[in-house]
């Protein structure tokens, strides 16, 4: 379809309003970190690291951080296993129930947070009576996490040549050595982006978070929730948020990154081995 | 039908069969693709499985390779019952329609990959995958990976691939169909060449009857999940079991029940193929002992290269094809209508049993 010159121009416009939009406030955020004046003026007075090495400082923050990357690390773990289970066990075989099960499994990134939240809350404490920690954190986190890892592997499985297991069997090797030689090899980068974007989904989650966690644990996005609020913690908070943006940003260029290759592997594969 | 009994006898009293089939079935749904298939193929055959889509030809490849499990029925591979056992513990390799190669492999990777599964050494497997690659005339390629080739080498990675781990029977599946006609009639005659020369039993799947006629030693003819007939290519021509085999394998003059006993008072169709039949142009009907001879109108007239198809429409008969070596005596357009005599013998007439179907 081609476009006239002007719906082009206007198009274009509305364009940059919207990204000016979703991106300008992020790109404050950044700066106010290295803003040096506390009431965060505009245009910003000096250039200071001290918020950043008052943040660095604070154990509070570290510990956080630490809870954040170690919540985000182990449900990507385990959304990476039970995804992968699931997809190849929805694409793969028939059995009753199917069509069912695919639909429970994607529910969860599609149901609002605090519905998750609150009813895990009551399974957690007053059904299966566990004293909510990062655990408590980690198994609800996997259950939307998984969805990614999932709908990325499940995909790839379509697109894959169900006769490469055939073959394989057919030469000989059982169900393991095959998964292991063939599919996984095939699954690779599905699992990659899959994962990445788990890690991104639980690394800034709150809303589940807040249900979740125990009394004395704090990620990133709950220290910040609690600290917004105090006046003095105001640059801090901007650091931690640059700290968010960027930890949560590469995950997902990556992902994107690699979905957009894969769809071509064959012929991305072979440019390079030309080469 | 009979062949398949008497087959399973005489093989039994020689060496045993490399496969055996009895009463397999296999139903998918409501639809019954095999239908109590009874078959042996001998040790070191080339046997081709012949039939329509859909047939239920490539499905008995299936079972036969352990990809599906029958309905109900038995598969013996050289006298030992495999039904029941998964693909990877039966001895007999297959070569996929699409090839199936391992895409993220290299050649030399592809076709050690049954040696490597079997747990060869790694120095060993690729020495001798790079041994069945040079057979298949791909030694240059080893380390290329699938994507780079055409299809007629995939084919052939396909072939080492399935040939390298020395399984005793070897399963085509259409390997041929997605080559155009002169790789094709190449691969053919190397298939061929190829199991002459391992001594390994193959079973190929086509729906081509020229494919099946030029390479079997035998041939099975399939139709709605059934052998129609087996025999050699020269028994399914020259010896039509019925108005299928007839019809499919090659062109087939048929005459129905009414018109056979017009002609020699039997009421049974029966068949002459095409170069069995000679034409008049004079329109005097040739005469001679064991010979008939009817008068008819040419309706149209094919240029095939090494012959004509004239189709002549008998005054008391259906339209017939002949297949005219000679020169023809005019342009089509001096020929269209003429009045000519078409003639055969007798024993070039293959009587058919007046089956239903």
């Amino acid at each position: 379809m081609r476009l006239s010159r002007s719906a082009k121009a206007i198009l274009g416009v509305v364009t940059a309003l919207v990204l000016l939009f979703i991106y300008l406030p992020l790109l404050l955020v950044v700066v106010n970190s290295f803003n040096s004046d506390r009431t965060f003026g505009w245009p910003p007075k000096g250039f200071t690291l001290e918020w950043w090495g008052r943040a660095l400082d604070s154990t509070g923050v570290r510990e956080a951080l630490l809870s954040s990357v170690w919540v985000a690390v182990v449900s990507t773990v385990i959304s990476l296993v039970l995804g992968t289970l699931l997809a190849i066990a929805l694409q793969r075989y028939k059995f009753f129930g199917r069509d069912v099960i695919s639909l429970l499994v994607i529910l969860p990134i599609a149901l609002p947070g605090i519905v998750t939240g609150i009813a895990l809350n009551n399974m957690f404490t007053t059904i299966l009576g566990v004293s909510l920690s990062l655990w408590t954190v980690v198994i609800a986190h996997a259950t939307f996490c998984m969805v990614t890892v999932f709908n990325n592997v499940i995909a790839r499985l379509r697109r894959m040549h169900g006769g490469l297991e055939e073959a394989s069997a057919d030469l000989g090797a059982g169900v393991f050595t095959t998964f292991r030689l063939v599919t996984f090899p095939q699954l690779r980068s599905a699992l990659l982006a899959g994962g990445l974007l788990a890690f991104a989904l639980s690394f800034d989650e709150i809303i589940v978070t807040t249900f979740t966690i125990g009394a004395g644990d704090t990620t990133l996005p709950i220290w910040i929730l609690q600290n917004l609020f105090r006046p003095n913690q105001a640059p801090v908070v901007n650091v931690v948020a640059v700290v968010l943006i960027v930890v949560s940003i590469v995950p997902i260029w990556l992902a994107q990154r690699l979905s957009a290759e894969s769809v071509g592997v064959g012929a991305a594969r072979v440019k390079s081995a030309a080469r | 039908m009979t062949e398949t009994r008497t087959a399973g006898t005489s093989t039994a009293s020689g060496s045993v069969p490399a496969i055996r089939l009895r009463k397999l079935t296999k139903v998918f749904g409501d639809t019954v693709a095999v239908d109590g298939i009874d078959l042996d193929i001998r040790q070191g055959e080339f046997f081709s499985m012949l039939g329509p889509s859909g047939s239920g030809k490539t499905t008995v490849l299936r079972l036969i390779a352990g990809f599906e499990l029958p309905t109900s029925g038995s598969i013996e591979l050289e006298g030992r019952d495999v039904t029941r056992l998964a693909p990877f513990q039966r001895d007999v390799n297959t070569v996929f329609q699409d090839y199936a190669l391992f895409p993220h492999m290299s050649l030399v990777d592809n076709v050690a990959y049954g040696l490597r599964v079997r747990g060869v050494p790694r120095a060993e497997r690729r020495e001798r995958a790079r041994e069945a690659l040079e057979r298949v005339q791909l030694g240059k390629f080893v380390g290329r990976k699938p994507a780079q080739l055409s299809g007629g080498q995939r084919q052939r990675v396909a072939l080492a691939r399935a040939l390298v781990v020395e399984p005793k029977v070897l399963l085509l599946d259409e390997p041929l169909g997605a080559l155009d006609l002169k790789l094709r009639q190449q691969m053919q005659v190397e298939l061929k060449e190829l199991q002459r020369s391992l001594g390994i039993t193959f079973i190929f799947v086509t729906h081509d009857q020229e494919e099946a006629l030029t390479m079997s030693d035998r041939i099975g003819v399939f139709n709605n999940g059934s052998l129609e007939q087996i025999g050699t290519a020269h028994e399914i021509y020259e010896r039509p079991a019925g108005t299928f085999v007839a019809n499919f394998v090659g062109t087939s003059n048929i005459f129905d029940a009414a018109h056979a006993r017009q002609l020699y008072g039997r009421a049974d169709p029966v068949c002459v193929r095409p170069e069995r039949l000679r034409l008049s142009w004079s329109g005097a009907p040739e005469t001679g002992v064991g010979v008939t001879a009817r008068p008819g109108t040419v309706t149209s007239l094919v240029y095939v290269g090494h012959a004509t198809q004239v189709r002549v429409q008998l005054d008391d008969g259906p339209v017939v094809v002949v297949l005219e070596p000679d020169s023809l005596p005019g342009s089509d357009v001096e020929l269209l209508g003429r009045r000519v005599s078409v003639s055969w013998d007798d024993d070039a007439v293959v009587w058919l049993p007046s089956d239903v179907a």
